[in-house]
């Protein structure tokens, strides 16, 4: 029997203030030039649940969904149009797409009913209805709706007139398409048949492996190993999409492991690469290690060999790193991308070894367009504003609604990345070294070990993520690639496997991710030598998906769980007491094979070897000719106080603090240097510090460094300036160098992250291929020198090779970019250093050395110039200058501590005043630099820091020449610069404060004026 | 399922005898202050036991074993029908006995018993959903709400408390101002008309307020974050013992939790390292103690 269709609408009372309709008609004003009128909004909820009488519904709707204080209630035919409102827009879901609120809505009838209602399916869809007091026309409705209410990809509208009835829209269940595997036959098909099938299947496989593919199957052991086990001849559609989620570039990095042959065009120098991973990742961070254990370092744990990195804290605990990059799906849903991005990196360190690990913290860096970008947009592209926006908020809800602190963060912009942003995620968590007995990092799998998911549900949602990834993305991006995360159903996965790994019940986890059950199965398989699985076990979201789509699919909150068949039943007990859904989907075995069936049926059977070992490796043409540079001709200036005024707002400079301040950065109640701090709660700061828990003062320092505007200029330079950038920040913390004593035990663990465009060479379609390649190389050469110096170790990493965004017959691709993100051990948290200074009197120092090194300024990019002199990174220098700040450190002779990056001296010393506005009286020594590169000048490794002044002596005698001593903190609240006698800044810091904090970001987020926390008190 | 199977054990072989505070922190559907609850509760001298939802509505564990039961921040159920709507509507409704017995008939027994209850943030939501606060009526019914921020957005960011003069609740005892953070998207309490406001006011259970720089309360954003009626951060119920608020105490256990940490330890090196927000719990587990010295005496 269909169920009974009810409606359930809530209504603000009058006088009850409607936030988000005042919103709404703001941004249609501002953002999208429409004239709405006032704008009010409904919750409605259509609820389809057969044993309900009318009285039951209205005591559920009164008592369950309404706030008697704010709302109205209205049911059915009662939901009557409002006076006074003449255009509506209702916003729903589509079929299938996660509705937490509508799982929510069934949740508490669930509980008004006393009933154990099925929640597995939906009975209650909830949608949002904004009515407009304008007669705006539909074509307008719709413009608002797709570009400020949601997003085509995963939303319904209806729009129109009020008069003439309010249509709505609910989806309805999944069609029952039946469970149907194909055979697709590979036997003689052209080069230009494989790349067709390739390209129509979203294999995304170049032609010589589907070639490979292909002579697979021809191959005479193979047809005679399939006849003997009854497979057909030819593979079946889920056989080519377990090895295209296999072999693509996400899952198997090929390019990073290709042989690539570079060539310097200018030297003529040419060598060949066997492998960038190897070469420049893998076997630096070897050396690393046996430098590190030499000197009885013996924390690095475990790295490059499973879902995170882990270093050793201490004796009983380890510390779990990864930091991972979601841009594709961001580009084309940029909250449903930023959401997934967070909760899938979050299972990493969470399934990392057995898993189980508490997560401590989340950093997220942003690479989006000019959100003032006015050019016009490609067919598929959303405008940069919406991507921020959306990925802003994506960031909020995944990592609030998870508990997970965001600990601090960077956007960088540049518009180059308007056709794909990057969207950064890391999470640092902490693990016990052992859980019931067992080594906590080790993953042991042995056949008939039982294979169990956990979590969320399969869906149609992130079908061919792994693929599409690894793919340009263009106009036809398929809409099943969008996943919408739930961070309240991974919260629930999260507590319990927290609990399950204490109570030894696992043997390990891996999380599904890109790739799903076929990534998760396939890759646990390797470590047994086999697995089964039974798909008809798999849990649907909705029925109607064929096999293959349930392995690949990847749908999120899941985990795939091993565990001993012994164990199984206190494993399923605690699951249904914590409201987990689990499933024993198949086991391991050790036979070398993947086997996957359907309803008894065989789907597909794989080798190991072949699946894991037979993708064809590539050889990659690299060439490098250094770009033409020069420097500009800027007219010198007596006063530069204009000058700082315009970097302070300038858009990678200014405050991010209407962002910042809607993450939660100290729930955990751990954090200890937040991102903003001082007593106006405006200061910037370097890097995060975190203490590990309650009982000790260990913590971890956290920092990020990413540089991309100097890769134009030179993509060694920009590599080793982003890795310097991230140490130099935990540097000016109060971090210290790992290494240099024996066996202190200061761990510091380190993720890459390339994000490249398209850096495989095609004359057609990528002419500049080995150029880019070539800075790749480049980069990846930097990281290895710079790993070397330091003696810091990689222990994870990934990389994303496809950032170009293609429609319409052009091609956006974002600058070479690396980002390196950094935790290093902090001893004792309460020895932290902010930036801001403290105390009139205390004297300021420069420690570092600056060069004439404008190139890719901030300072050139105000006056539209990129100039050529790139900052280098004198790494010897860096780390002597590194090593005498934590011996000052470690005698507390340093009161505030800030590292030069963008807008160089002049901007670092502004925001060391934003704290508590102190002044600063400044002197500017005679050298030969102009004065220009004196106040801007980006040169690497340097910091502003104050002194006290009885710790002068002290502090001069230990830094020697390599601090600099500029002048003192005031109590005036005037910045002063002077040089040669002159004034070349003076300004009200508090003046300064004000255009940085009402800069570009802040403003496009609404919020017009940010008073500081007690700013006007304590004096 | 205590979150430490040892802590469990520890809490049954204690409970007959033993004179110290026992505090209950629930957790789970996504609650996710419990940890540093527990933290602050320890650090007061309490024995605190986290437990998950589940284990007290299925009987596993009874909420009169404890002395104080704590309702953290979060994110419960997602808080996608209103923050703690869910979690509210499930103590009410769900039936966990028999009779239709449910957790909130528990809860006003052992309010009921003299005993002790706290919630924060999205906890003290869940108390003001279900009218245990205020409960001016004395029928738990919902009186007031808590709703989204004027700004409209969630912040996170530090305030500026005043202790209300006439307030009885022995959580604030000895307290007059305290720096905490809210880190909250619905926040705004709505107090639905005067009559109810001047109830309020009168018995002083607008226990917190929101303070500017001179120390007077505000309703001017950001030092009034969310722009409450009564510039109001949190409330009890006319016998003191049901305390919720939104700011978050149990994220200033230690002074280095405060943004200006650094200035202020170079002005005072020798000031306590313990934070303000400690104050509050060593109050509740201090009061506790002696009234259990007492009775044993």
């Amino acid at each position: 029997m269909e169920p009974t269709t009810h409606t359930i609408q809530l209504t603000l009372k009058p006088g009850q203030h409607d936030g988000d309709g005042h919103r709404v008609a703001a941004a249609a004003a501002r953002h999208l030039g429409l004239a709405t009128g006032r704008v009010r909004t409904a919750a409605r909820y259509t609820v389809r649940y057969g044993a309900l009488s009318t009285e039951q519904l209205r005591a559920f709707a009164t008592r369950c969904l309404a706030d008697p204080v704010l709302h109205d209630v209205t049911l059915n035919e009662a939901v009557a149009p409002v006076p006074g409102f003449a255009a509506y827009i209702l916003v729903a879901r589509g079929p299938g797409v996660t509705d937490d609120e509508g799982t929510s809505a069934q949740n508490a009838l669930a509980d008004f009913l006393n009933e154990p209602l099925d929640t597995h399916t939906q009975h209650i869809f909830s949608k949002r209805l904004y009515l407009l007091e304008n007669d705006l026309p539909t074509a307008d409705l719709r413009r608002l709706a797709e570009e400020l209410l949601g997003n085509k990809m995963i939303n319904r509208f209806e729009v129109g007139r009020v008069a003439d009835g309010i249509r709505d829209y609910t989806p309805r269940p999944g069609g029952g398409a039946e469970a149907i595997t194909e055979t697709i036959s590979l036997t003689g098909l052209s080069d230009g048949a494989l790349v067709q099938l390739s390209k129509d299947n979203i294999y995304a496989l170049n032609l010589e492996e589907m070639r490979a593919v292909r002579d697979y199957y021809a191959a005479a052991d193979t047809q005679a190993t399939r006849r003997a086990q009854g497979l057909p001849a030819d593979p079946t559609d889920c056989e080519l999409e377990i090895i295209a989620q296999t072999w693509s570039e996400h899952c198997k990095h090929k390019e990073f492991s290709a042989v690539i042959n570079y060539r310097d065009l200018a030297t003529g120098e040419e060598k060949q690469i066997d492998s960038l991973f190897k070469t420049y990742i893998k076997d630096a961070t070897s050396e690393v290690d046996r430098q590190l254990r030499a000197n009885g370092n013996d924390w690095l744990v475990k790295v490059f060999s499973d879902n995170a990195g882990a270093v050793r804290i201490n004796a009983d605990s380890l510390f779990v790193w990864k930091v991972e990059t979601h841009n594709s799906p961001s580009a084309i849903d940029p909250y449903g991308g930023a959401i997934t991005g967070i909760l899938g990196n979050n299972r990493d360190p969470l399934a990392t070894g057995i898993g189980g690990a508490r997560l401590l913290f989340n950093t997220n860096v942003l690479c989006f367009g000019n959100p003032d970008y006015d050019g016009p947009l490609l067919t598929g592209q959303l405008h940069p504003r919406r991507i921020l926006e959306g990925v802003r908020k994506g960031i909020e809800d995944g990592g609030n609604k998870s508990g997970v602190p965001t600990v601090n963060g960077a956007i960088v912009f540049d518009d180059r990345y308007r056709g794909k942003p990057l969207v950064y995620c890391g999470t640092g968590a902490v693990m016990p070294m052992q859980f019931a007995g067992l080594d906590s990092w080790e993953k042991k799998i042995d056949a008939g070990d039982r294979i169990v998911m956990a979590g969320g549900r399969v869906g149609k949602d992130g079908i061919h993520g792994a693929t599409f990834s690894s793919i340009e993305l263009d106009e036809s991006a398929p809409a099943t690639a969008v996943q919408i995360g739930s961070p309240i159903t991974q919260k629930l996965a999260m507590d319990f496997l927290l609990l399950a790994a204490r109570r030894g019940l696992l043997k390990c986890s891996t999380d599904n991710g890109a790739g799903g059950l076929s990534s998760s199965v396939g890759e646990l398989a390797g470590i047994s030598g086999g697995a089964v699985v039974e798909l008809e076990k798999v849990p649907l979201k909705y029925p109607g998906l064929r096999p293959w789509e349930i392995f690949v699919s990847e749908s999120q909150e899941r985990f795939t769980l091993v565990v001993e068949p012994g164990r199984m039943a206190e494993l399923l007990a605690l699951g249904q007491e914590m409201e987990v859904e689990l499933t024993d989907i198949g086991h391991f075995t050790n036979d070398g094979s993947l086997d996957v069936n359907f309803d008894g049926q065989p789907v597909a059977r794989l080798a190991l070897e072949f699946l894991h070992d037979g993708v064809p490796r590539k050889t990659l043409a690299a060439e490098y000719e250094k770009p033409v540079a020069t420097e500009p001709a800027i007219p010198a200036q007596t006063d530069y106080t204009d000058t700082l005024r315009q970097l302070l707002g300038a858009l990678n400079i200014c405050s991010r603090e209407a962002v910042i301040r809607q993450y939660d950065h100290e729930v955990k109640g751990r954090t200890i240097v937040k991102p903003l701090m001082g007593a106006t709660g405006q200061a910037p700061q370097d890097a995060a510090v975190v203490r590990f828990n309650f009982e000790s003062w260990e913590g971890v320092a956290v920092s990020n460094g990413i540089l991309p505007r100097y890769g134009d200029l030179d993509a060694y330079q920009m590599s080793a300036g982003s890795f310097d950038e991230a140490v130099r920040q935990i540097i000016a913390v109060g971090g210290k160098l790992p290494n240099l004593t024996p066996g202190d035990g200061i761990f510091w663990s380190v993720n890459d992250n390339f994000c490249v465009p398209d850096s495989v060479y095609d004359p057609a379609i990528n002419p500049d291929g080995k150029q880019k390649l070539a800075k790749l190389v480049q980069m990846c050469e930097a990281l290895r020198d710079a790993t070397a110096a330091y003696c810091i170790p990689l222990t994870s990493g990934k990389d994303s090779m496809k950032n170009d965004f293609k429609a319409d017959g052009v091609k956006i691709s974002v600058p070479p970019t690396v980002l390196y993100s950094m935790t290093a051990k902090m001893e004792d948290v309460r020895r932290a250093i902010t930036s801001d200074f403290k105390e009139p009197g205390d004297v300021v120092y420069l420690l570092g050395e600056t060069y004439d090194e404008l190139g890719g300024s901030e300072f050139y990019a105000l006056h539209g110039e990129l100039g050529a002199q790139v900052p280098q990174v004198r790494f010897a220098e860096a780390k002597a200058l590194y090593t005498l700040i934590g011996q000052a450190n470690d005698g507390a002779l340093i009161q505030s501590c800030h590292d030069l990056s963008d807008g160089g001296l002049a901007v670092a010393l502004a925001e060391a005043t934003f704290g508590y506005g102190c002044g600063a009286s400044v002197e500017l020594p005679a050298t030969g630099l102009s004065l220009a590169a004196q106040l801007f000048s980006e040169s690497h490794s340097r910091f502003v820091a104050t002194v006290a002044p009885a710790d002068v002596v002290a502090f001069e005698a230990l830094l020697g020449g390599r601090a600099t001593r500029l002048g003192t903190v005031t109590d005036d609240g005037q910045l002063a610069v002077r040089h040669a006698g002159q004034t070349v800044i003076g300004a009200p810091t508090t003046e300064l404060r004000h255009t940085w904090s009402n800069g570009p970001v802040n403003q496009l987020l609404g919020v017009d004026e940010l008073a500081g926390f007690g700013e006007t008190t304590g004096h | 399922m205590a979150q430490d199977s040892q802590e469990l054990v520890h809490k049954v072989q204690l409970s007959a005898q033993d004179s110290a505070v026992r505090a209950l922190v629930l957790t789970g559907f996504g609650i996710n202050c419990e940890e540093e609850i527990a933290a602050a509760y320890r650090l007061a001298g309490a024995q605190a036991t986290i437990v998950h939802l589940n284990q007290v509505l299925h009987g596993a564990v009874s909420i009169h074993d404890f002395d104080v039961l704590t309702f953290p921040g979060g994110f419960s159920f997602g808080d996608d029908l209103g923050s703690g709507v869910v979690l509210a509507n499930k103590l009410r409704y769900r039936q966990t006995g028999p009779g239709g017995r449910t957790l909130l008939d528990d809860i006003k027994q052992f309010v009921a018993d003299g005993k002790f209850v706290l919630g924060i943030c999205n906890g003290f939501q869940v108390l003001v959903k279900l009218g245990l606060l205020p409960n001016l009526g004395g029928d738990v019914t919902p009186e007031v709400t808590l709703t989204h921020n004027a700004s409209g957005r969630y912040e996170d960011r530090w305030v500026r408390l005043r202790v209300h003069p006439r307030t009885t609740t022995p959580f604030l005892k000895g307290l007059d101002v305290l720096e905490v953070p809210v880190r909250h998207g619905e926040g705004r309490l709505v107090v639905p008309d005067a009559a109810t406001r001047g109830a309020l006011e009168a018995a002083g259970l607008n226990c917190l307020s929101y303070i500017d720089a001179a120390g007077d309360g505000t309703s001017e954003y950001p030092h009034n974050p969310n722009g409450a009626d009564l510039n109001c951060a949190g409330l009890t119920d006319p016998t003191g013992q049901v305390f919720g608020l939104m700011p978050h105490p149990e994220a200033f256990l230690s002074a280095f939790n405060h943004p200006d940490w650094a200035r202020r330890r170079r002005q005072n090196p020798g000031a306590p390292e313990e934070g303000e927000g400690l104050r509050i719990f060593r109050n509740i587990v201090e009061h506790i103690a002696q009234k259990h010295s007492v009775l044993a005496s």
